[in-house]
């Protein structure tokens, strides 16, 4: 083994590239340190290189570790084991494509541009490019990103939105902890923890009983989220939809649905680990994007077929939407009733309410508005980030209750 | 002891000695849960009778029922065994007052089989007389995920480790009905483990057969007309619709009412049975009750005409 790193022949060159691999598989997204590449070099060893396909399964077995990494690294192991001619004349065909935004990438070829900007970055002409990257970084840091948080989703242009999804997918929503009927051992709690104060008798051999404590756990409460992706909310659900996918596989207990004028339950689909993947998944399920909205109806089967389901054990349910109903909030107000008496806290998040002197004029909001436990603004990226309070808040009161 | 049924008719005959009118597809999954001895998983609407199954099981085999019913926060000190502290203490301060005893002996003392709570779990693993026993795990759905996740290895391999006393492996595995009314899903990890079957409404017919078992003194008319109109009120858009238990419990009030066949006062007033939330019964009282009344009047007039 000790050879392979001294070793200046073929096997020098091979180590080389299998690091070059490593490193385009890291800027592609996946989590590729340098243990695994001295894994990768001895795998290879073992396995050979007569056989491309045991090649190729031996790479695979150290670098992908999710289901999700499994197509980047076919991406990336074809393009980059191929002949390297081949590769360059890729790049050249792919590079303006990116850099041009009206010639938006399809969605079937995510996966293919992120490799692909990830082996761009690798090319030895890419000094200019790495600078480019310091300065996008720079404009991310908050001082300088203020104004930017201030500016509402609708005017922001297509470069900004990608920032702002980026600065949304950091976004963590808070540890609101309710108490739960289980409990943990704890040294200041105030029940008795018999079983383990038996144990403790036999092992001290003092006269008297230690008693060993135990209190109640606390848990996050289950998050439904029901989001209006209807034509007026266009911008803002396609941007919310990172925020939901962020937050599904950050906790457990989380389900979406998306409701225009019918309504789709998508929480499966935002599972994917893979955001351009579990956004393609969503963007095929709904069939009803930038058409009409009615409120009443999608709740209407929402709580006749889901909230049983999903809203036990002290749901929160998040409802976005801008409260424009094409039914003149027909049959609305039952709904809306029975959604508030059968969830924890319902939270109403409407981008509307950026106007400095909004007032509740449309019939559709007048009727939701007195249902709600919370009514906020969802416009801009500060807006996200002060709901992390709103629900930070929630966690306080109940540990107080 | 009864012995176990051999075919799917025997099973579904078994189900009918015990006042259950099963639909063929259950019998089937029931035979193949107790021929294969895997658990059986039910899952269905509220009032569908779903542990009526367990009960009438185990009245018909002749073996005990062991019911656990799930709620959040079920844990190993109430599904499985629990020490009997109180007892132990005692044990403690006697065993101090005699001199000279250790400890080492102390601890096999009090962690032993009379100091030993067992909970459901727990007796339907040990050796039963009569055979296993049906173990009936209700709405599953009520507890959390980890206790899903310990029932996860006693369904699968019949086994419980406790620390004090070691392993305790069933000699036969015992019967097991797990119900769940879906207010959440349970993992496919479990699901896998368990022959699924989902109970529906029944039919007409069967409905009908169902009522005149368990409401024979409801007069023929009567449990037709009440059939009748329960079936028209599934159609509806209801946000509950009736199980067959309200349809039992309907009939029982009207035969309490002396009621012979249906009139809209009588519809009216004992509403409040069938439907149980406000919204459908406000949907319902009056000319809806009223229409639906009549149209099972008319279908009841021209089968009989």
């Amino acid at each position: 083994m000790s050879d392979l790193f001294t070793d200046t022949s073929s096997r020098g060159l091979l180590s080389e590239n299998i690091l070059h691999f490593a490193r385009v598989l890291r800027r592609a997204g996946l989590p590729v340190g340098p243990g695994q590449v001295l894994d990768a070099l001895r795998a290879v060893l073992k396995v050979g290189l007569s056989n491309r396909d045991d090649f190729y399964w031996a790479l695979h077995a150290v670098f992908v570790k999710r289901l999700a990494q499994r197509e980047i690294f076919n991406q990336a192991f074809f393009i980059f084991w191929r002949n390297p001619e081949i590769l360059e004349r890729m790049m050249q065909l792919v590079l303006p494509d990116i850099s041009d935004p009206t010639n938006a990438p399809k969605e079937s070829e995510d996966v293919l541009r992120r490799v692909t900007e990830a082996l761009s970055s690798n090319s030895s002409n890419g000094e200019e490019r790495v600078e480019e990257e310091v300065e996008f970084d720079a404009s991310l840091t908050w001082s300088s990103n203020e104004l930017f948080g201030e500016k509402d989703f609708e005017k922001m242009s297509t470069e900004e939105i990608q920032l702002a999804i980026s600065a949304v997918r950091r976004i963590k929503l808070p540890q609101n902890l309710v108490q739960i009927r289980r409990f943990k051992v704890s040294n200041i709690g105030k029940r008795i923890d018999m079983r383990r104060t038996m144990r403790a008798v036999l092992r001290s051999s003092a006269d008297f009983i230690p008693l060993m404590k135990r209190e109640r756990l606390k848990r996050r409460p289950p998050l439904v989220i029901l989001c209006d992706i209807s034509g007026s909310m266009e911008r803002y659900s396609r941007m919310l939809l990172h925020f939901m996918h962020s937050v599904t596989n950050d906790r457990d207990r989380v389900h979406t649905f998306l409701f225009g004028t019918c309504l789709t339950n998508v929480t499966r689909y935002l599972r994917y680990k893979d955001v351009d993947q579990a956004l393609e998944k969503v963007g095929q399920a709904a069939t009803d994007w930038s058409g009409g909205t009615r409120i009443g109806r999608s709740l209407a089967d929402f709580n006749k077929l889901w909230s049983r389901r999903v809203l036990t054990q002290g749901a929160v349910v998040l409802f976005i939407s801008d409260g424009l109903d094409r039914d003149e909030a027909n049959g609305l107000s039952a709904e809306i009733q029975r959604l508030h008496r059968s969830c924890r806290r319902l939270i109403w998040l409407n981008p509307l309410l950026r106007y400095e002197g909004f007032e509740p004029k449309s019939i559709g909001i007048r009727t939701i508005l007195p249902h709600v436990d919370e009514f906020k603004t969802i416009h801009n990226l500060n807006s996200i980030e002060r709901l992390v309070d709103i629900l930070n808040t929630d966690g306080k009161q109940d540990i107080s209750q | 002891m009864t012995s176990l049924p051999k075919d799917v008719d025997t099973t579904l005959e078994l189900l009918g000695d015990g006042d259950y009118l099963a639909d063929r597809s259950l019998a089937t999954a029931l035979y193949l849960a107790i021929s294969l001895k895997k658990p059986l998983f039910l899952e269905g609407e509220a009032g569908v009778g779903k542990t009526e199954i367990a009960k009438v099981l185990s009245k018909m085999l002749d073996r005990n029922l062991l019911r656990l019913q799930c709620y959040e926060g079920l844990d190993v000190t109430t599904a499985v065994y629990e020490w009997n502290y109180s007892r132990q203490m005692i044990e403690i301060r006697l065993a101090e007052a005699v001199q000279g005893k250790s400890r080492d002996s102390l601890e096999s003392d009090i962690f032993n089989d009379t100091f030993l709570i067992k909970r459901p779990l727990l007796q339907a693993l040990e050796q039963n007389e009569g055979g296993p026993p049906v173990l009936l795990i209700d709405e599953l759905d009520r507890t959390d995920e980890p206790f899903e996740a310990f029932l996860l290895e006693v369904l699968s391999d019949f086994q419980i480790t406790i620390p004090e006393l070691g392993t305790i492996t069933a000699t036969e595995p015992p019967l097991v009905i797990i119900t769940s009314n879906r207010t959440r899903e349970i993992h496919d990890a479990l699901k896998r483990r368990c022959f699924y079957h989902w109970v529906d409404y029944p039919s007409a017919k069967r409905e009908l057969e169902i009522l005149s078992v368990k409401a024979p003194t409801a007069a023929a008319t009567l449990s037709r007309e009440v059939v009748d109109f329960v079936q028209k009120l599934r159609g509806m858009d209801l946000f509950k619709v009736p199980g067959v238990a309200e349809t039992i419990d309907w009939a029982h009030a009207l035969v309490q009412l002396d009621c012979l066949s249906l009139d809209p006062v009588m519809v009216n007033d004992t509403l409040g049975t069938l439907l149980k939330y406000q919204d459908d019964i406000a949907k319902l009282q009056g000319s809806e009750a009223n229409r639906i009344l009549n149209e099972v009047k008319m279908e009841q007039a021209s089968v009989s005409s």
